[in-house]
């Protein structure tokens, strides 16, 4: 076949960026990626740094530990001790793909097809991004945040507002819904609303803490009425909603907070799902380049060296170990499900009767479609990618004085290895479950939350930290129990923190 | 397509986090200032140049969220197995030592690291010394800028702002100009004049066909062609235009010696000598606003003087009485042997904490009135002490009366107290 490459040399312009895109996107095309619009901004390293310490908010309010994040960056780029990602991709529409200056055509094409095609239709297609993230509003509603933040900071001063952000970030990862379906977010009536809102949520709130207590909140049996009635997940929310004593742009500012929590929540859920796709089409797409004869060896050879070394998975007992490589899972999951598809074996057949010679193309964004990591890895993870990673269970007990290797790779353990990987991606297992449980309404107003331990794990040494940034935003004592409930028994505190911490606590 | 679209971002501001990373700096203020106090008793006072690393505990810096803590029961996946099977059982590695399999919350703790390290520019680095020493912000700035430059004139150049037109220069190319251009055609028309001048003067003929009319007629349409050919010339053009051209010079740049002098005998302590630092590197930074070359003599003393390296000045011990006078001996030979006052400026700080033997203060107030004064530019004492004065602060307050312009003297307790020393001195050279 004879080859005509778009390019040959090294070097990157802005003609040659057109013409990979437009090629790739012919290819993407004929794989059925449903992407938005692509903007692809050429930045420099430092930008790219600063792209970072933002954690992916191309607009975000100014804060101290975002500085922090920033020092740590460029210090570690500066020592060599990191490479900067290729690239950062942002989930909005137009969806919003940073170049680095210093990338070779290569690595511009690879990183064009991985995040302009790849992560864009992940974003586009993903179930959870759909349900919780407006890409079109997000661009908008960051910046109304960030005026927003800076207009407080005149009114109240810098430190008033920063600890205030302090204490909304130390639970921004229970600020979430994890089962309700938010409403969508957007700037435009985020203003409109705002200042009606907080006049609305003052009444609200007076309403609650109103003094003079109603006979009928009395229930027939005597028993006091639990407020919530429910148990809450949503410790931001239910902070904004309820506390008593915070002002109307407290109110607002937690909401932000909530607002960008609730933004990133299907990232940190599709993790292995979202790189794994952008992998597997880069990977894809950059192949079929090849085979079309519109890119050369060379630049085949260079692609294939930084794919390598970004899938590479350092097995448990190496120093460069630090868990499982979520592009390496993802990758190799995508491939598998094609190959599932397009030459099964017998034991495919008997694992996903359903997939198993299917069209690949059609099973492939199907999984994208519909799936979290959990049950992503619970509905696709394969007998034989169990056994290319050689994946195996390691059971710690702190009551036992052993380690204990539960699975391994082998015909008993596929079920139990991938039940509990998948179980490592839940972000309710990876997080402690806490619940806002009670409010003393009437009493002293302390607000009591609930943990309730998996596997007897405890809290972390954190936790007395994080209850000092409740009380601020609550206003009042803060109690948090570790319960365990077990049918048929009583629930039981194990353990106990408060802020203020008690006094009185007895000796262990 | 169409649906893509690049765009060239590079030229955008690079510091979108500028903000975040200041703030992060006021919020750790305490941090750094004591990593930069340290990092002062450890530096050279020459050494200014660069920024600092400042370590933060992570404990301080940790934003703290709801975590898993240690302890319970956890089954967890990893790769990469070798020789396992279902049903091993492993020993645990003894308390405390860290976890090789990448047990437990390895990961949810953070990265591991006990301190947080980054780094702070130069600049940075002297806002923090600054601060403890109370200077005004004018003089930061002025210590800051590391080379001052002046404009000199430097010729003529054929660009520039209309401002800067040198209208002489100008006129003076267009002139010539002219002259070039029009030379040709005026000689022209002088042979051209003269003709017709000979011609004109010869006697007229009736008969039109010897006439000389045709001839004069031709002349001088020759002439007035040739006139408003040099009438076409431009009086002025672009081509013509001079501009004064400036350019930048560092200014100035002779040499200058600082004199480091100061008692190490037994009543100085270690706060001491720290003050006694922050004050040489102020004077030194001053120095090096002011001359490229500067060479720093460091002289301490007790009963005896000594010319030392700058380690020892600070660090070494001694104990004994004091003679101050050995120190200005000392100082004085130096400077006649190697650095005359006639090729360099000097400079001298002489910190003490007032101690000296009696009979020995008169002497000094001899040697440097006599022999030292007469020959710096400016000659500085700190005395740091809470407690009274002594004979030999008596002694050179006498001398403060008799050289106003090159002596000051300062009683100096904690580090905010230098600045008045420089004060005097800045005010000075101001002028």
């Amino acid at each position: 076949m004879s080859r005509k490459p778009i390019s040959t040399g090294s070097e990157w312009t802005f003609e040659l960026i057109d013409k990979y895109d437009v090629e790739i996107s012919k290819i993407a095309k004929e794989f059925k990626l449903d992407t938005y619009p692509n903007q692809i901004e050429v930045i420099s390293a430092e930008q790219m740094m600063d792209a970072y310490s933002s954690v992916g908010m191309p607009v975000g309010y100014h804060h101290w530990s975002f500085g922090k994040q920033f020092l740590n960056t460029s210090k570690r780029y500066k020592r060599g001790q990191m490479g900067l990602a290729y690239e950062i991709v942002i989930n909005s529409d137009p969806c919003i793909a940073y170049l680095m200056e210093e990338n070779t055509i290569t690595m511009q094409a690879l990183v064009i097809a991985h995040a302009a095609y790849g992560h864009n239709s992940f974003f586009k297609g993903n179930y959870l991004f759909k349900t919780w993230t407006d890409a079109s509003a997000i661009i908008d509603y960051l910046l109304f945040a960030r005026n927003y933040i800076s207009k407080c900071e005149e009114r109240h001063g810098l430190e008033t507002v920063e600890k205030f952000l302090d204490s909304c970030h130390a639970i921004m990862n229970h600020g979430v819904d994890r089962y309700k379906r938010p409403p969508p977010i957007s700037a435009e009536e985020e203003k409109n609303r705002q200042a009606k809102r907080e006049e609305y949520q003052q009444q609200q709130v007076n309403e609650l803490w109103r003094t003079i207590p109603l006979k009928q909140e009395e229930e027939p049996n005597g028993k006091q009425q639990r407020f919530p009635e429910e148990p809450q997940e949503n410790l931001l929310y239910f902070i904004e909603k309820n506390a008593p004593l915070l002002e109307p742009w407290q109110r607002e500012v937690i909401r932000i907070v909530r607002k960008i929590a609730q933004y990133f929540y299907p990232q940190r859920q599709t993790q292995v799902m979202n790189e794994g796709w952008a992998t597997f089409w880069h990977y894809t797409i950059l192949n079929r380049l090849y085979d079309k004869g519109l890119v050369t060896d060379g630049f085949m050879i260079e692609f294939l060296q930084s794919h390598t070394a970004v899938i590479y998975q350092p097995p448990f007992d190496s120093p460069w170990y630090s868990g499982i490589n979520p592009y390496t899972l993802g990758f190799a999951m995508y491939q598998d499900i094609r190959r599932i598809c397009e030459n099964p074996t017998e034991e495919d057949k008997q694992w996903f009767p359903d997939i198993a010679g299917s069209n690949w193309l059609k099973t492939i964004h199907f999984a994208m479609e519909n799936f979290k990591d959990e049950s992503f890895i619970l509905q696709f993870l394969s007998p034989k990618v169990m056994r290319d990673l050689k994946l195996f269970s390691i059971m710690d007990d702190d009551m036992e004085n052993e380690y204990h290797i539960t699975a391994i790779h082998d015909e008993k353990g596929y079920k139990t290895v991938r039940e509990l990987l998948a179980r490592q991606y839940n972000l309710s297992y990876k997080e402690p479950n806490i619940q806002v449980w009670n409010v003393d309404v009437r009493g002293d107003r302390s607000l009591t939350l609930r943990h309730i331990p998996v596997d007897r794990v405890p809290m972390g040494s954190d936790t007395e930290a994080v209850l000092k940034h409740l009380h601020r935003l609550w206003g009042f004592d803060i109690h948090l129990e570790s319960v365990i409930c077990e049918k048929g028994t009583k629930d039981k505190v194990v353990d106990d923190f408060h802020c203020p911490p008690h006094a009185s606590e007895p000796l262990p | 397509m169409g649906a893509t679209h690049v765009i060239d971002r590079r030229l955008n501001g690079k510091n979108k986090s500028a903000v975040n990373r200041e703030r992060f700096l006021k919020r750790y203020r305490q941090h750094i200032k004591k990593a930069v106090s340290d990092a002062i008793d450890k530096r050279s006072i020459t050494d200014i140049e660069r920024g600092e690393s400042v370590s933060i505990p992570t404990k301080d810096i940790v934003e703290p969220t709801f975590r898993h803590g240690k302890g319970g029961k956890r089954e967890d996946i990893h790769p990469g197995n070798k020789e396992f099977i279902a049903g091993d059982i492993l020993p645990k590695p003894p308390s405390g030592a860290g976890s090789g399999s990448g047990q437990g919350d390895a990961s949810d703790s953070g990265e591991g690291m006990d301190e947080f390290v980054f780094n702070i520019s130069q600049e940075e680095f002297l806002d923090f010394m600054f601060e403890d020493l109370e200077l005004p912000n004018l003089i930061k700035k002025q210590l800051k800028d590391t080379i001052s430059y002046k404009y000199v004139r430097a010729g003529f150049a054929n660009k520039g702002t209309p401002a800067k037109i040198n209208i002489v220069r100008s006129l003076k190319g267009a002139y010539a100009r002219r002259i070039a251009l029009t030379g040709k055609s005026k000689n022209e028309i002088k042979q051209l004049e003269k003709k017709l001048e000979v011609l004109k003067a010869e006697p007229e003929v009736k008969d039109p066909a010897f006439s000389n009319n045709d001839l004069i007629k031709n002349l001088e349409d020759q002439i007035q062609k040739l006139k408003d050919r040099i009438k076409k010339i431009p009086w002025i053009d672009d081509f013509d235009l001079k501009f004064n051209q400036h350019i930048k010079q560092p200014v100035p740049s002779t040499s200058a010696v600082m004199f480091c002098l100061m008692d190490v005998s037994g009543s100085m302590s270690q706060m001491h000598k720290d003050i006694a630092k922050r004050f040489f590197i102020l004077l030194y930074m001053f120095l090096r606003r002011n001359y490229k070359k500067i060479d720093v003599v460091f002289i301490r003393h007790h009963t005896s003087a000594k010319e030392v390296d700058e380690e020892e000045f600070f660090y070494s011990r001694e104990t004994g009485g004091t003679i101050v006078s050995s120190a200005l001996k000392l100082m004085q030979e130096v400077m006649e042997q190697r650095y005359p006052a006639s090729d360099w400026n000097i400079y001298a700080a002489q910190a003490s904490d007032g101690d000296n033997w009696n009979d020995d203060s008169p002497l000094c107030g001899k040697i440097l009135s006599e022999k030292i004064l007469p020959q710096v530019q400016y000659y500085s004492y700190i005395e740091i002490t809470p407690h009274e004065h002594q004979m030999l602060w008596h002694e050179y307050d006498k001398l403060s009366g008799q050289f106003p312009d090159s002596f000051a003297m300062q009683q100096i307790v904690d580090t905010g107290d230098i600045y008045p020393v420089f004060r005097d001195l800045f005010q000075r050279k101001k002028a």
